[in-house]
């Protein structure tokens, strides 16, 4: 790898695997990126604007955390995100590329909505909320089983099979949200009265919080502590160690996707009865896939997702204040949300590999 | 375990600036000054949504606001998010509060509940005129008249093909692109028809709906459907530009809607009708300032400017067309003639003499209003919101979405 990288590289530099870097080091690398992505973005928004870069930022942190409803609604929203993103990372450490989630979302969302229809007139509300919820992640882990189960059984693959199970269930669910709008033919979906999460201490996304905080903290300890979770690390390592080892590869896949998919119906049953309170295909919003993203950039540890989940959200609320204040086109607070985040994935570049100046190379020259 | 320890204090900053950042935040300044706030389901790339930015715009200027007491909050999904830009707007100050999309509807009525000093109001939507709620509007224009004069445009341009030799009296098919097979679209569909066949008796139109408001490739797909099954004319109700693209690229005249197409389609753009919201925006500015009630369910016509045609492009549309739009309009203005006169159509070849239209919102989609009177259909008239559902012969319908 070393030689091939040097291989590659301009003459005069010469790049090498890191073998372990300090902690400490490490962030250094990441903040000094993040203050190269604010300059870099400065720059294009004096280019393309000529707005004050400063107070543009100012507006962003403005509009992420400027109101207490609008902190409420960051953290509501980086916890349906840290939800999903939770959900993925068993899967992703096992090696199992899991980017059906945003359909597995949507099965516990609809699972929850039929519920929520059917069953909202004659079940007391605490029972109610009881079968939705168990509805949803059974609807979840169904739809993360069937492509573990092809894989397993006939070693079809996975990133595909799980893509194209999130076209069926976006297709399901905008038939029944066809289905079940409120006037014949609109397209917008009913709002559901019955089975909606209750207010704790006021505060209506205060539940959905509370719960992924919950998840967050037994995912944590099941990935790291439990055999169940070690066993999900040797068979994304190396299959063939885990078989050897006597591990049931065929199991540990079924059952992680099961617990994948059942994790992501318990963020579409957040979604729709926490916070919605309606289901249509747009409900996930694409963060099946975000997740992928906040998943790796925290390299699968369910403690640090909790920070890239809320980085993501962040930039995501202030750069839509930006385009509200200088009444700018999205895109272009998209750009910029865009270089950030392209430096902080490049800052792991530094922090996994060091370039260094090739001597030789220059005593070449000389 | 040094890294969790890591992981947990930069967890714990973010949480106190954040705490920090949402306490100064929390007294906003107290001023007089009046605001007002705009929901938009997209931003100026779809025509729905430039048609209301336009008009917001102007009319804000007009009344002398300033762009500090104007806030347009675009790309607003119609979910949750809509009732959080809502609360967001109502905290940002504004004393009213505007939404442009059907699908906003439910949530801006959860916002007017919750407050109620701020005035919310609601284009396209059905439900204030039953849920009695104090502060929440709604607002629509009997733009079906609009479309008529659009659907005069249509039928002289096939009235000059007929003539030329170009087709036979049997070829003039139209086709519309719809969105939903939903009232608002039916209800524009048959008004174009009608005003198209008041002056070419022979017309007939096949629509294909998207199943969806905003889809450009879904849309300017549907247009070229159209065109293989050898419609000499499109219009659309649909908020992208697919429809007049596909058209511009064929060469076959379009009548567009929600403002001019011209400028990207020259050389087959006719014309557009559209809802002039400015009248709407100024009605509400000024009474929420003078503390004057705003209608429940808002609808206007010709007359107070909220129902426009754009001005005709000669080099397309037939010799004439504006003055038969104009003599038309007269005539609607004065009530002489009504769009939707029993006389001048039938369904499955009878004259229709009664119609329970479903008027008031409910999950059963129950009809509870007789829209048929002295010979015509009586559209927004029961509320604002169209509520023709009818399919009348002379028009097929290729598919459909409800």
């Amino acid at each position: 790898m070393n030689n091939l990288l040097t291989m590659l590289s301009p003459s005069a530099l010469h790049i090498a695997k890191r073998d372990d870097i300090v902690w400490w080091k490490a962030w250094i690398i990441r903040i000094v990126s993040v203050v190269f992505a604010l300059i870099v973005c400065g720059v294009i928004t004096i280019a393309l604007t000529k707005l004050n870069p400063v107070k543009m930022y100012m507006t962003m942190i403005e509009g992420a955390v400027g109101t207490p409803r609008l902190v409420w609604n960051l953290l509501q929203n980086t916890a349906i995100l840290l939800c999903i993103s939770l959900a993925v990372t068993p899967a992703f450490k096992m090696r199992f590329w899991n980017i059906g989630a945003e359909g597995q979302v949507l099965v516990g969302g609809l699972a929850t909505a039929t519920c929520m229809i059917f069953l909202g007139e004659s079940l007391p509300t605490p029972l109610l909320i009881l079968v939705m919820a168990i509805t949803s992640i059974a609807a979840g882990a169904l739809w993360g089983l069937v492509p573990a189960y092809f894989k397993t059984r006939f070693n079809s693959n996975e990133t595909l099979f799980t893509l194209m199970m999130n076209y069926i269930a976006i297709q399901i669910v905008a038939y029944f949200t066809l289905e079940w709008s409120v006037h014949k033919g609109s397209g917008t979906p009913r709002t559901l009265e019955f089975g909606q999460l209750p207010m704790l201490f006021g505060q209506k996304y205060l539940i959905n919080i509370l719960i992924v905080i919950v998840l967050t903290v037994i995912m944590y300890i099941y990935l790291k502590y439990s055999k169940q979770g070690y066993e999900i690390s040797v068979v994304g390592e190396s299959e063939n160690t885990a078989k050897y080892i006597g591990i049931n590869v065929k199991k540990v896949v079924l059952r992680t996707m099961a617990i994948s998919g059942a994790i992501c119906g318990i963020a579409g049953f957040l979604l729709v009865a926490g916070t919605d309170h309606s289901l249509k295909s747009e409900t996930a919003g694409g963060r099946g896939f975000t997740a992928i993203m906040v998943s790796w950039l925290a390299k699968f540890n369910p403690v640090f997702m909790i920070v890239t989940s809320l980085l993501i959200v962040f930039l995501e609320k202030g750069a839509s204040k930006i385009s509200e204040v200088y009444r700018l086109n999205p895109s272009f607070s998209d750009i910029i949300t865009g270089i950030i985040i392209f430096f902080i994935i490049g800052s792991e570049f530094f922090i996994n590999y060091t370039v260094k100046i090739n001597k030789t190379s220059k005593e070449g020259s000389k | 375990m040094k890294k969790i320890v890591t992981l947990l204090l930069v967890a714990a900053m973010l949480v106190t600036s954040v705490a920090m950042f949402a306490a100064c935040g929390g007294e906003t300044a107290s001023t007089d000054d009046f605001k007002i706030g705009f929901i938009f389901l997209h931003d100026e790339n779809s025509t729905y949504d430039k048609n209301f930015l336009d008009a917001a715009k102007s009319a804000t200027e007009e009344l002398g606001l300033s762009e500090e007491q104007v806030i347009f909050k675009t790309n607003v999904p119609e979910g949750n998010e809509c009732y959080e830009a809502a609360a967001d707007l109502a905290d940002q100050g504004c004393n009213v509060v505007f939404a442009n999309s059907f699908g906003h509807e439910p949530y801006i009525l959860k916002a007017a509940k919750e407050f109620p000093e701020v005035e919310f109001c609601h284009a396209t939507g059905t439900t204030a005129h039953t849920e009695n709620v104090a502060n929440f509007h709604n607002a629509f224009a009997s733009v079906y008249e609009g479309r008529y004069l659009a659907g005069i445009a249509a039928g002289m341009k096939l009235n000059e093909m007929i003539e030329s030799g170009k087709i036979t009296a049997d070829q003039a098919k139209m086709g519309y692109v719809g969105a939903y097979t939903y009232a608002e679209v039916i209800s524009g569909y048959t008004s174009f028809y009608l005003g198209a066949k008041s002056v070419c008796p022979s017309v007939t139109m096949e629509v294909q709906f998207t199943g969806s408001w905003y889809d450009e490739a879904l849309e300017k797909e549907a247009a070229t459907k159209l065109l293989s099954n050898n419609c000499v004319l499109i219009s659309q109700h649909a908020d992208s530009m697919g429809a007049p693209t596909a058209c511009e690229n064929a060469g076959v005249p379009n009548v567009s809607y929600n403002g001019s197409t011209q400028s990207a389609c020259p050389n087959t753009f006719i014309v557009s009708s559209r809802i002039d919201w400015s009248p709407y925006f100024k009605y509400i500015i000024n009474n929420a300032k003078n503390g004057e009630t705003i209608a429940y369910d808002w609808c206007e016509g010709f007359e107070g400017g909220a129902v426009a045609l754009t001005e005709v492009n000669e080099a397309v549309a037939a010799e004439g067309t504006q003055a038969a739009i104009d003599e038309a309009k007269a005539k609607l203005i004065s009530g002489e003639l009504n769009v939707f006169d029993t006389n001048n159509f039938t369904v499955e070849g009878k004259k229709l003499e009664s119609y329970i239209a479903d008027v008031d919102t409910d999950a059963a989609y129950e009809k509870d209003t007789e829209a048929i009177s002295d010979g015509y259909f009586h559209e927004s008239e029961y509320r604002s919101a169209p509520y023709f559902d009818i399919q009348i012969d002379g028009i097929t319908l290729l598919n459909s979405m409800f």
